[in-house]
């Protein structure tokens, strides 16, 4: 388990997102590929975070200033707080979604096209 | 010692009339537009009686009197100024212009009595006195070359006076654009010396100022060589202004506007504003042997060439006309030659007869309902005695008949041509002579048309007149408003040349006085008046009267008919008749096809295809793109997200590949 390993993990899991939101048709699908590429950017964070600054330290503990010393957890505190937005955001995506469907009864993003020109 | 603050009271007094007139009176009291004319007057009277003690003044000093500058712009190291001159010159030409521009005034009021624009016209004629005091005035190059433009604003706004009338208002504009030529010349001179300020300031000299080029000049700080082109480009604004060749056409169309216009700025004071240019840097001039002859030839060839046409005409003012581009050419000959005391001189005494004759021709029009065409005047001698009387004295001096002013004027001119002896003044004292011997047929041509034999109906008979009264025209003599001013201008014409520059002492006025006062900075000799060629040109002067009298003098059958002179000399007849088709050359070759097809219309066609064209590639370039890349907004939400990824992969991969 070192740093390069779970950073790998985070860009598959990215990538995986990514193509889906890119080819699903199902708005649903589309909003939990971009679920999975926040999930991938999150894994990165907590990663950088365990492992950059602490190896840090570890090779000379005087050289780091007090700065870095607070910066310990940032990643960690961040992936909270994304994950939180994270939930609001595919909440409000959702009730975009039904309401699109109302009017269109179609999920399909390919169908909600008002905004060509 | 005059103060400076009542010279400048001279230029103040005609710029308050105007701007009461044209602010006060036409705007809200035109009900009241005679007021106008009196005010005018006034002003008029009062500038002149400060100029004759200006001019008094400065005989009594015996020399120019120096006013010192008045900063106005400072740039850097260049120095503009403003300021006052004031010798003999000056003070003569402020004399001439405010006397001869009192009579005209006074004169208006009956002549343009009625008309619509009265007060607009006084306010015009108080506007021009100003600039031409300005002008008279001024010390810099640029106080000269302001007024000098003012004066032809003046001149374009009296002559499209009667701007309703399309010939008046294509008149205005010829004057305005063919003067404009000349004046470039003279804004280039006045570019050099602006430009080479440091060649003068090296000797304690401003280029701007007028004294110190003339200074310059004389001292041969400024070389030959630059002098010439100097005096070249100032030249080309008197050749303008002064209508000479090839820059004449403009004056007789000037005609247009009404006769006390043509009194006052087209005879007596504006077109001799160019005299007073070249007089005013005359020592200039004479640094550059090549410039005097350029305008002693410019001269004499106009002064022939002018009389020429004049001998042809119908109409009395172009026939006037002509004579004034002819006189202003022997103007020019005489300062071409050196003789500046009789060039000034001529300048003065031509100034009255040719107001008094164009005020003349004014009031033989008025009397026949309004025509100037001379085939329909005739018989009016004794119908107009005062209006008769004083034309001739004015002919009899444009003629240069002993005694009267233009004979010792026109005389002193040749004199001196004849006394230089070198080819240039040679030619155009044979130039000059052969005009003296025209001129004196033109004008008794046109004295006997006028008022000799029967009356021949005035304007209800001439088909061009603007004016058709109903019925007969009933001559009659002009009222006293207006031949009073004729009556003060023939005495005038009559004695003013003996007076003021008498062959023998006179008591207090000492011989050749004018000449001498004139020139007298200059340390020139004045020839000795001439007997031989006095007698020659009287001579061919009487000549000229007795051939007018043999053509149209005699009634009925006449000795000579014009009709066999026209067929006898049929070429020239033509040649004279279509003023050397100068016109037609300007306008028809010039202006159509060189100016006109030629730049005018290439031009046009890079404006239309090269800048247009240029307008109209980025327009479809942008619009084009526009279109083709509007297609990729096709709503597809996901499209646009796989151009974000590609775009920041891309920019990634760029950013990798050149770090």
């Amino acid at each position: 388990m070192n740093l390069e390993n779970v950073l790998l993990v985070g860009a598959i899991v990215f990538a995986i997102g990514l193509y889906g939101a890119l080819t699903k048709r199902n708005a649903i699908t589309v909003l939990m590929c971009i679920e999975l590429m926040f999930t991938a950017v999150n894994i990165t964070a907590v990663a950088l975070s365990r492992y950059v600054i602490p190896a840090a330290i570890a090779v000379n503990p005087g050289a780091v200033p007090e700065t870095a010393m607070q910066s310990l957890l940032t990643g960690q505190i961040f992936t909270i707080f994304i994950i939180t937005i994270a939930a609001a955001e595919i909440a409000l995506g959702l009730a975009i979604v039904m309401a699109i469907f109302r009017n269109k009864e179609s999920v399909f993003v390919t169908d909600a096209t008002e905004m060509k020109r | 010692m005059i103060p400076e603050i009542v010279l400048w009271l001279i230029f103040f007094i005609p710029l308050g009339s105007f701007l009461i007139i044209a602010g006060v009176i036409r705007p809200f009291f035109n009900r009241y537009a005679f007021a106008a004319g009196y005010l005018t007057i006034a002003a008029m009277a009062s500038a002149l009686v400060i100029s004759i003690i200006a001019l008094a003044s400065v005989i009594n000093e015996h020399a120019g009197i120096e006013y010192a500058a008045h900063r106005w712009l400072d740039i850097g190291p260049m120095n503009i100024t403003i300021g006052i001159t004031l010798d003999a010159l000056t003070g003569i030409m402020l004399v001439v212009v405010t006397a001869v521009s009192l009579m005209v005034q006074i004169y208006s009021t009956a002549y343009m009595k009625g008309d619509k624009g009265y007060a607009r016209y006084y306010a015009y004629m108080s506007l021009f006195t100003m600039s031409m005091i300005g002008l008279v005035l001024a010390s810099s190059v640029i106080q000269i070359f302001v007024f000098w433009e003012l004066v032809g604003l003046c001149s374009y706004l009296l002559i499209g006076f009667w701007y309703h009338k399309p010939s008046a208002a294509a008149a205005a504009k010829k004057a305005f654009i063919v003067t404009r030529i000349g004046d470039f010349g003279l804004l280039l001179g006045i570019l050099y010396l602006f430009f080479n300020q440091d060649t003068l300031a090296a000797s304690g000299l401003n280029s701007l100022i007028v004294a110190d080029v003339n200074t310059a000049a004389a001292a041969g700080i400024i070389t030959s060589g630059v002098a010439t082109w100097l005096a070249v480009g100032i030249f080309a604004g008197a050749v303008g202004k002064s209508a000479q060749i090839p820059l004449h056409t403009w004056l007789p169309d000037a005609m247009e506007g009404p006769t006390p216009v043509s009194a006052l700025i087209h005879a007596a004071t504006m077109v001799a504003a160019g005299v007073f240019l070249v007089a005013r840097f005359f020592p200039l001039f004479e640094a550059s042997k090549e410039a005097m002859a350029a305008v002693a030839i410019i001269g004499g060839v106009t002064a022939l060439f002018a009389a020429t046409i004049g001998l042809v005409q119908n109409d009395i003012k172009r026939v006037l006309a002509y004579s004034t581009i002819s006189q202003l050419g022997y103007m020019m000959l005489a300062l071409g030659v050196g003789a500046y005391g009789a060039a000034i001189f001529h300048l003065f005494t031509h100034a009255f007869f040719k107001g008094l004759l164009f005020l003349g021709s004014g009031s033989v029009s008025h009397a026949s309902g309004g025509t100037f065409d001379m085939r329909y005047m005739g018989g009016l001698r004794k119908i107009m005695p005062w209006t008769y009387v004083t034309f001739l004295i004015g002919s009899l001096a444009l003629a240069g008949i002993f005694p009267l002013s233009g004979f010792w004027s026109k005389d002193e001119i040749l004199a001196h041509a004849w006394g230089n002896g070198d080819t240039v003044s040679r030619t155009v004292f044979w130039l000059g002579l052969i005009a003296a011997f025209m001129t004196a047929f033109y004008m008794f041509r046109a004295l006997f048309m006028t008022f000799e034999g029967e009356f021949r109906g005035g304007a209800a008979k001439d088909p061009n007149a603007e004016a058709h009264d109903e019925g007969e025209t009933h001559p009659h003599e002009s009222p006293w408003a207006m031949v009073g001013p004729l009556v003060v201008l023939a005495l005038a014409a009559g004695a003013i040349g003996f007076i003021v520059n008498p062959t023998t002492s006179l008591g207090i006025v000492p011989i050749h006085w004018f000449t001498e006062f004139v020139s007298g900075h200059l340390h020139h000799e004045t020839p000795e008046f001439n007997i031989p060629v006095a007698l020659i040109s009287s001579v061919l002067a009487l000549a000229g009267i007795v051939l007018a009298y043999g053509m149209y003098g005699v009634k009925r059958s006449a000795i000579v008919s014009p009709a066999d002179m026209g067929r006898w000399f049929r070429p020239l007849y033509q040649l004279f008749l279509n003023k050397y088709w100068f016109d037609e050359f300007y306008e028809k070759l010039l202006v159509k096809r060189v100016f006109y097809r030629g730049l005018a219309q290439g031009l046009d066609w890079s404006d239309k295809y090269l800048v247009d064209g240029l307008v109209r590639v980025i327009d479809r370039v942008g619009k084009g793109t526009g279109r083709v890349v509007s297609h990729l907004q096709n709503g597809q939400l996901q499209g646009y997200g796989l151009g974000i990824s590609v775009g920041i992969v891309l920019i990634f991969g760029i950013y990798l590949a050149i770090r």
